[in-house]
């Protein structure tokens, strides 16, 4: 599930070392495996003829549970729409690594992606088909949050979303129960809060950035509380440079919650950092469900202990009203073979009962659709479509708001925060980000 | 007459048509499969370092405009000398990079490589459980290095590890964060490297060793040469073509070094290496093809350097021979 690319981030998942060994198999097979996708896609449309009613869908939810929930949600469609789908299920490391090759070869008529500036990209190179068509008939079935979500930097709709999940702050009831710890609202309360954790033996914040994407999730939400959401979009379109001082504001914030968290992140993947949670060693943990309950989940951990709270209030100006809560989700691809029907799965695909069909098989993830009602959601998933329509935004993570390039610069200028956290280090930290910045955005 | 007699000349000194076509098999078929795999593909790296571009689209001869165009639209131009200056000026990774690539060249040619070495000189003295020591020195030899990053993860895990396990430093406080901290993660891992290549070379070295001619052992001995004396004088200078064969493979195996930093972390944080940045900006979701290009080209300008030393000796000797 994690794509962390190479170290290109990407957030989600279990960047596990299966992933890795993937990802490098992939790499060695790159020349060899665009023919691959292809040829599952022209062998899924032959000819024109009898094709008509069938489609084919390139597919990264290649771990046992999205693909399970994957193929619920496909078989669905299929019979909601008389549409056959044959799916090619593609390791999602490979699958995104290869992603340029495969839109311009021969791909799937529809392939699974990612919101954000990540799906703009592509939508702006010509390798997406607008699907403002669809948009027209299922409007209604999204707020005006998902709607932004899904449009291209032309306006138009290239998306569809299927799920998101937030980031939030991880604890176990148990723990807080037993000690008396109460919810913190503030910034101030949070720091309390962590300094008491200290005092009884616990690491405050479960921490962990050796794949080196967790760490801008904390860069992201520092930034949102203190700055705001405007702030951050014009920041991750380098609309504002690094050097501003609104960036310097949240290094120094985060100086101050250092000592809080578990020393030594940089070599550690975020699974263990959430197995010290699972045992109790860690009071608390930043990060996305997809990854602790899901963690939780498959560790056998007790789910019904684990429990959130929104990242504190920082700046009384902007509340708790924004988080990260990436979205994944579905594209046309410019060179589909059969667009009609593809858009007529899409539609189906752009309401609550596929939504529902797939989070049948899904522990972490919630629904996005107006009036879904998901009778399997746990505690957790309750929870968390509660905190995410509570946002008056959420943005995607940064390295699906920026530019991947710019990501993989910020992930290794913040592991040298992360190592080595002085304001020395935040000034060169800006300054490196600004000079990459200029090179990758406008020159 | 004369015409005839030239006739006769140009038969004799001309092949048969089967020979031709056998000559220009043998010569032709590795020419094309060399140009087509080794050189068209290095030129190409050579003439992308030049441009912009990210994989979509074509490539076209107009120069990248000045600054204020959108990003999106500066693809597939030529940029000059560009690429070179960011990667020497503002990428930060770049001069890690290079000095972690000789760093690694220097510890393999200094520690692993006459590790393995000695290994060899030992085991074919015949110390006893000789074969024993053999096989578990080969074993590293036999495992892919990708496989070997991920054993050696277990070994320095901080907080499960079986080094901080043993040595009682699996506490937040007083962990050692072998493959977190920039400052060791190099040499955590240049150990996981040696443990393969010292395995490697002994074995080459042990099939030379065993193939040197015993008499001149003897006669040494009976002329009353030490050990160490009768190794460096006699039998290291036999050994000559086999140290040649070594010296190769351990510039080979340092220059190519990506799969253990690639599996530890992707090549960052103190595991810079030009190899993981030139995949860190090629292989991916964006691309920065000619950015990536022009790091690939300064990897194999480090790569001649050696090269061509080599070559260069090779050509020399020949030619006093």
């Amino acid at each position: 599930m994690s794509d962390s690319t190479i170290p290109l981030p990407s957030t989600q998942a279990h960047v596990g070392r299966r992933g890795l060994l993937k990802g490098l198999a992939g790499m060695a097979g790159l020349a060899a495996l665009d023919p691959v996708l292809s040829a599952c896609s022209s062998s899924g449309s032959p000819g024109g003829g009898g094709s008509a009613n069938s489609i084919t869908f390139g597919s990264n939810y290649s771990d046992p549970a999205p693909k399970q929930a994957f193929a619920a949600l496909v078989a669905a469609a299929t019979k909601k729409t008389g549409v056959k789908i044959s799916v090619n299920t593609v390791d999602h490391n490979t699958f995104q690594n290869n992603i340029s090759s495969y839109l311009q070869g021969t791909p799937n008529d529809l392939f699974t992606w990612f919101a954000g500036y990540r799906m703009q990209f592509f939508a702006a190179q010509g390798l997406a088909t607008p699907i403002d068509d669809v948009w027209e008939k299922i409007g209604g079935n999204f707020n005006t949050a998902a709607k932004a979500l899904s449009k291209g930097l032309d306006g138009k709709y290239y998306f569809i979303p299927i799920y998101n999940y937030p980031w939030v702050v991880f604890y176990n009831k148990s723990t807080f129960k037993q000690k008396g710890y109460t919810i913190p609202a503030t910034w101030d309360d949070f720091i309390a809060l962590a300094k008491q954790m200290k005092k009884d033996g616990l690491i405050p914040l479960a921490f962990a950035d050796k794949d080196g994407w967790p760490a801008l999730g904390t860069f992201d939400i520092i930034n949102l509380r203190l700055n705001g959401y405007d702030y951050h979009i014009k920041l991750m379109k380098h609309q504002i440079p690094w050097t501003d001082k609104g960036v310097t504001a949240v290094f120094n914030q985060w100086l101050e919650l250092m000592p809080y968290l578990q020393s030594g992140a940089n070599g550690r993947i975020w699974e263990d950092a959430a197995k010290t949670l699972e045992k109790k060693q860690a009071g608390m943990m930043f990060q996305g469900t997809n990854q602790v309950a899901a963690q939780y989940v498959s560790d056998k951990a007790s789910l019904d202990d684990l429990d959130f709270f929104p990242y504190p209030a920082i700046n009384p100006a902007f509340g708790q009203d924004y988080m990260d809560a990436p979205t994944d989700g579905f594209m046309l691809a410019a060179k589909a073979k059969n667009p009609d029907a593809a858009k007529r799965v899409l539609e189906y695909i752009g309401g609550a009962p596929a939504e529902a069909a797939y989070l049948k098989f899904d522990e972490w993830d919630v629904g996005l659709a107006e009036g879904l009602s998901v009778p399997s959601y746990n505690s957790i998933q309750t929870k968390s479509v509660q905190a995410i329509s509570a946002c008056k935004s959420v943005s995607q993570f940064m390295d699906r708001d920026t530019d991947p390039a710019m990501a993989t610069a910020m992930i290794s200028l913040i592991q040298k925060f992360v190592d080595n956290p002085t304001t020395s280090t935040i000034s060169t930290i800006q300054k490196s980000a600004e000079a990459q910045a200029k090179t990758i955005f406008t020159s | 007459m004369a015409a005839i007699g030239g006739r006769l000349a140009g038969r004799t000194g001309a092949m048969p048509t089967a020979d031709k076509l056998v000559v220009i098999g043998l010569l032709g078929l590795p020419l094309l499969l060399d140009l087509l795999f080794i050189w068209a593909p290095a030129l190409s790296s050579v003439v992308l370092s030049f441009t912009r571009w990210n994989g979509i689209g074509g490539l076209h001869t107009r120069a990248c405009s000045p600054p204020p165009a959108p990003s999106i639209l500066q693809n597939g131009c030529w940029y000059g000398v560009q690429n070179y200056h960011q990667a020497a000026t503002i990428y930060p990774p770049f001069w890690p990079a290079v000095a972690h690539n000789i760093i690694w060249l220097l510890v393999f040619l200094f520690i692993a490589t006459p590790l393995g070495m000695l290994f060899a000189v030992l085991i074919d003295t015949g110390i006893r459980g000789s074969r024993i020591y053999q096989s578990v020195l080969f074993l590293p030899v036999m495992l892919s290095l990708a496989l070997i990053g991920i054993v050696w993860e277990f070994v320095y895990s901080q907080n499960f590890g079986l080094i901080n396990t043993v040595i009682g430093h699996t506490g937040n406080g007083n962990a050692i964060d072998w493959l977190g901290n920039p400052r060791l993660d190099l040499w955590a891992v240049l150990a996981e490297g040696s443990w393969r290549q010292a395995g490697y070379v002994m074995v080459l070295y042990l099939a030379g060793l065993k193939a040197v001619d015993p008499t001149l052992r003897e006669a040494a001995l009976i002329d009353g040469a030490s050990g160490w004396r009768t190794f460096w004088r006699v039998i290291f200078p036999v050994m000559r073509p086999i140290n040649i064969v070594i010296l190769v493979v351990t510039v080979i195996e340092s220059l190519r070094a990506f799969d253990l930093v690639y599996i530890t972390n992707g090549g960052n944080n103190g595991l810079e290496l030009l190899s993981a940045l030139v995949t860190q900006n090629i292989v991916g979701e964006v691309q920065r093809i000619g950015f990536g290009s022009s790091l690939g080209v300064v990897l194999l300008v480090v790569a001649l350097v050696p090269i061509s030393a080599f070559l260069y000796q090779m050509l020399r000797r020949e030619e006093r021979t």
